[in-house]
């Protein structure tokens, strides 16, 4: 059985720099940075106090009448997957049952999936304190207090809001998506790895159409002290959020914890034909690895010339049936952590070697890493430089990390034709992938 | 031709068993796993039961080498790593494929379906019991930020996230494939288990280590359970609890622990002369797409799973000879998979054995599905389905034949696996008695 064709006919995103692809690229083109002093809780007290934080939405507004109700089950990385979907829903101009109750819908739901990446989704901390108030006994917590009523300050659904599956639950209800339904939880991979695993979903005939990425809100305290604790973030810029975060750069302290979410749509080219659709263009290549690291018993910091990630990169070169040379652009994961980045910067050299002028744009100093949407995003990005011929600045990288040679971005936006590009992603953890986007003939 | 994908080890770790041997025999014996709650002190809570995996010697029995290496990993990792060594022994491979070149490690890689780490709890719950400011009904962040900077490590918190599992596996088995995670509520290890099947068909990867494992176990996991009001209360009764398609039945009961599946393409595995246990033949994945809340009231999520799952293995309901039901002893569960099997089945419904082994397990969240598939493969093996125990008075609405009470001899050669998560994701597999020939 031959493999059929996917093709990419809507993009969505939603992050620092606002919501919708041409929102955020526009900014990019601008010159802006969306990386400010935390909003979402007081971070006086936490050793960074920057995020990158994405706007605020009435989601009520957002979402069919019929799914008012489950508004107040959506936490806010459930928000942000929503917002993407929505952004890339609009942008493929299909007709569901959201936009369209009373029909003509453009789609089979029995052959429509969802696949969105998510995070750990911790919960909302304001709200499990106030419900942890009523059970004290001398100011300290009182799990007897607690299991025989202290619990019932919680709302019967607490849970639901922080299940990662949630995330492509409500989308599958808003668009009534009754085909394959998957929640891949692999950090920051979980967006590209979702999007390849869509690829194959349709190639392998399972679905004709599959929104896939992926979401999460790391601006939780939680997140953040998690980051603090682990020494991944930047503690020393908080009174310069433009240059707080600097993938790939010699100066970089670390990274900077943001929120955000992508959606890429997939429809079986065939199908996308019929009906008209603009076509921005095809996973040609993807693969997936482990960057393993042998020595250290921290499984947090990767070895150091991410070899894992290497290998994934000259897979999904090989299954695009393309060299490095034919790259014109790479999106590389570059979060901002010293380790991370120059294990990845050596793979990427590597790879490139015959190559190295190939425009690479690191995107994370614009609005920072969000979690399991970071690789989503940066796909979205650099489908819409290939859409529009054009690459934003790399910002914050003005001395790259250990003499990196590396062609970024550093100088302003490149004009260029773009026929293949390159996305890269590294989980913490281990994870990472490479996914290959090319123009449709 | 699409590869065939076999199964070539299995290991778990569950409330009734540290090895799939052990456990196997305390189903057919009926045994049952739930017991008071030890883990945390849960003699206020609704429910004050579960079904917990006791006694860690199993870590104790794996090399020195990777319990020193992966001692921080959490409860559900070090579950998830007990279950995949076992299964790794099984199926003959090298302890590790780095530095080797008899297997290409970049055709051998993970897909769990494995849960979140279980929440640092005295000490996360200590930062928000300082927080919360009565008089301005406010969140004091600077105290939160102070105990928690002060009370949590840097090592426990993230070994939490859910790609952590996974992340062990690779780096112990030195593999350089494809290395998934998912995490689709009570359907994962089933999900898990599917697209690794399908990775391998479609030549992405040779071997996969599947399966997955869930602790939830802790002071606010069955809270959030409790609060939906999902878990049984019986506390009075707690060694039959569990009670899948009784009339009484009153909500799951909570489990823990880690199956594995090593999953391997046919060529590799005769190659390798590895024993094959059984192969994959179906799978099929679905959404309800209807309510966050509720399963669809006709199942027809469920449904098409089942359905999709019997076409992909090329195969008519009379086919199958045992199901092992998602039979969560909820209300809702219980009847609407009735209702699945019975609008794609039609009359066979009746004719055909079906049981849920969480009647003795318990509910083993995102490894349910993996450590129900394992019990599919003994049927097979031994030609005994597992029955469905406390099962005295089936409720009218399900009228199936629940295998109750007692272990069923028969031929069993195709079994089909259901599971059903939270918020509508639906996946079932089929898997047969191996044969070189298709």
């Amino acid at each position: 059985m031959p493999n059929r064709r996917s093709v990419i006919t809507g993009i969505g995103l939603v992050n620092a720099l606002g919501i919708g692809k041409d929102a955020c690229f526009d900014a990019m083109l601008n010159g802006a940075i969306g990386i400010k002093p935390t909003v979402a809780f007081s971070a006086k007290d936490f050793p960074c106090q920057l995020a990158g934080e994405a706007p605020e939405v009435k989601m009520n507004q957002m979402v069919p009448k019929s799914h008012r109700k489950s508004v107040k089950l959506m936490s806010r990385d459930i928000e942000m997957a929503v917002l993407a979907a929505d952004a890339a829903m609009q942008d493929s101009k299909l007709n569901t049952r959201a936009n369209n109750p009373e029909g003509p819908i453009d789609i089979d739901p029995t052959r429509s999936g969802v696949i969105i990446g998510a995070g750990s989704m911790c919960c909302d901390l304001a709200e499990l304190s106030q419900a942890v108030s009523t059970s004290l006994t001398d100011g300290v917590f009182d799990l007897k207090k607690w299991g025989a009523g202290g619990m019932e300050s919680l709302t019967p659904l607490w849970l639901l809001k922080y299940l990662p599956n949630m995330l492509s639950c409500h989308v599958s209800i808003i668009y009534d998506l009754q085909g394959p339904s998957n929640c891949i939880t692999c950090g920051e991979s979980s967006g590209l790895m979702s999007i390849g695993e869509a690829h194959r979903q349709i190639a392998r005939g399972k679905a004709d159409m599959i929104l896939a990425g992926g979401a999460e809100s790391k601006v939780n305290a939680m997140c953040v002290m998690r980051m603090c604790l682990k020494k991944f973030i930047n503690t020393s810029s908080n009174d310069t959020p433009e240059k707080a975060s600097r993938p790939f750069d010699s100066d970089s302290k670390g990274m900077i914890s943001a929120e955000g979410g992508a959606i890429v749509i997939l429809e079986d080219r065939e199908k996308a034909t019929a009906r008209g659709a603009k076509i921005y263009g095809e996973i040609t290549g993807f693969a997936s690895s482990f960057n393993q690291s042998l020595d250290s018993t921290d499984l947090f910091i990767p070895e150091i010339d991410c070899q894992g990630t290497r290998t994934a990169i000259e897979n999904a070169l090989a299954m695009a049936g393309i060299t490095a040379k034919d790259l014109d652009l790479v999106v590389p994961h570059g979060c901002g952590v010293p380790a991370y980045d120059k294990a990845e910067a050596k793979a990427l050299e590597t790879v490139l070697k015959d190559a190295l002028d190939v425009p690479v744009l690191a995107t994370k100093s614009r609005f920072g890493l969000a979690g399991a949407g970071a690789s989503a995003i940066d796909a979205v990005i650099a489908i819409t430089a290939m859409e529009r011929g054009i690459i934003p600045a790399t910002l914050n990288c003005e001395k790259p990390i250990d003499g990196c040679k590396l062609n970024f971005t550093n100088k302003g936006n490149v004009t260029r034709t773009i026929k293949h590009v390159l996305i890269t992603s590294v989980s913490m953890g281990g994870q990472t992938s490479a996914m290959v986007i090319s123009k449709t003939e | 031709m699409t590869r065939r994908v076999v199964i070539t080890g299995m290991g778990t770790v569950n409330p009734l068993g540290h090895d799939v041997e052990t456990t196997w025999k305390n189903l057919l014996e009926c045994r049952c796993g739930i017991e008071m709650t030890e883990l945390f002190d849960a003699s206020t809570y609704p429910t004050k039961f579960s079904a917990e995996v006791k006694d860690w010697s199993f870590w104790d029995k794996l090399p020195q080498e990777i319990q020193e290496k992966h001692k921080n990993a959490a409860r559900n990792s070090k579950l998830m790593i007990a279950a995949a060594y076992q299964a790794w022994q099984q199926a003959k491979l090298p302890a590790s494929l780095n530095g080797q070149d008899q297997i290409n490690a970049g055709k051998v890689g993970v897909y769990l379906g494995a849960g979140e780490g279980p929440v640092d709890f005295d000490n996360f719950i200590a930062a928000a019991a300082a927080s919360w400011d009565n008089t301005t009904n406010s969140m004091a962040w600077d105290k939160w930020a102070q105990v928690a900077s002060s009370r949590l490590s840097a090592e426990k918190e993230i070994e939490q996230e859910p790609n952590m599992p996974a992340a062990h596996l690779a780096s112990i088995f030195g593999l350089r494939g494809p290395c998934y995670s998912c995490l689709t509520a009570c359907a994962a290890s089933t999900q898990a288990i599917g697209e690794a099947t399908e990775l391998i068909r479609n030549g992405q990867a040779d071997i996969l280590v599947t399966g997955g494992a869930h602790s939830m176990i802790h002071p606010l996991g069955v809270t959030g359970f409790n609060r939906l009001t999902a878990l049984s209360t019986r506390n009075d009764d707690i060694k039959t609890s569990s009670r899948p398609f009784e009339i009484d039945r009153d909500g799951f009961v909570m489990a823990e622990g880690g199956s594995a599946i090593i999953l391997e393409e046919l060529e590799s595995a005769l190659k390798r002369g590895a024993t094959i246990l059984a192969e994959v033949v179906g799978y099929g994945s679905t959404a309800d797409a209807f309510r966050i809340t509720d399963q669809h009231e006709t199942g027809r999520g469920g449904a098409a799973a089942v359905k999709l799952a019997l076409e992909d293995a090329g195969m008519k309901p009379e086919d199958i000879d045992y199901i092992s039901a998602h039979g969560t002893g909820t209300s809702e569960n219980d009847k609407i998979e009735t209702l699945v099997i019975k609008s794609v089945f039609g009359e066979q419904a009746y004719k055909t054995p079906i049981s849920s082994v969480k009647s003795m397990l318990g509910h083993l969240i995102a490894a349910a599905g993996a450590t129900e598939l394992i019990t599919c493969i003994t049927a097979i093996r031994d030609n005994i389905m597992p029955p469905t125990t406390n099962l005295k008075t089936p409720a009218p609405e399900c009228d199936l034949d629940y295998i109750p009470n007692a272990p069923r001899k028969a031929q069993v050669d195709v079994c089909m696996s259901n599971s059903f998560g939270f918020g509508g994701q639906n996946n079932t597999i089929i898997i047969k008695k191996f044969s070189r020939d298709a």
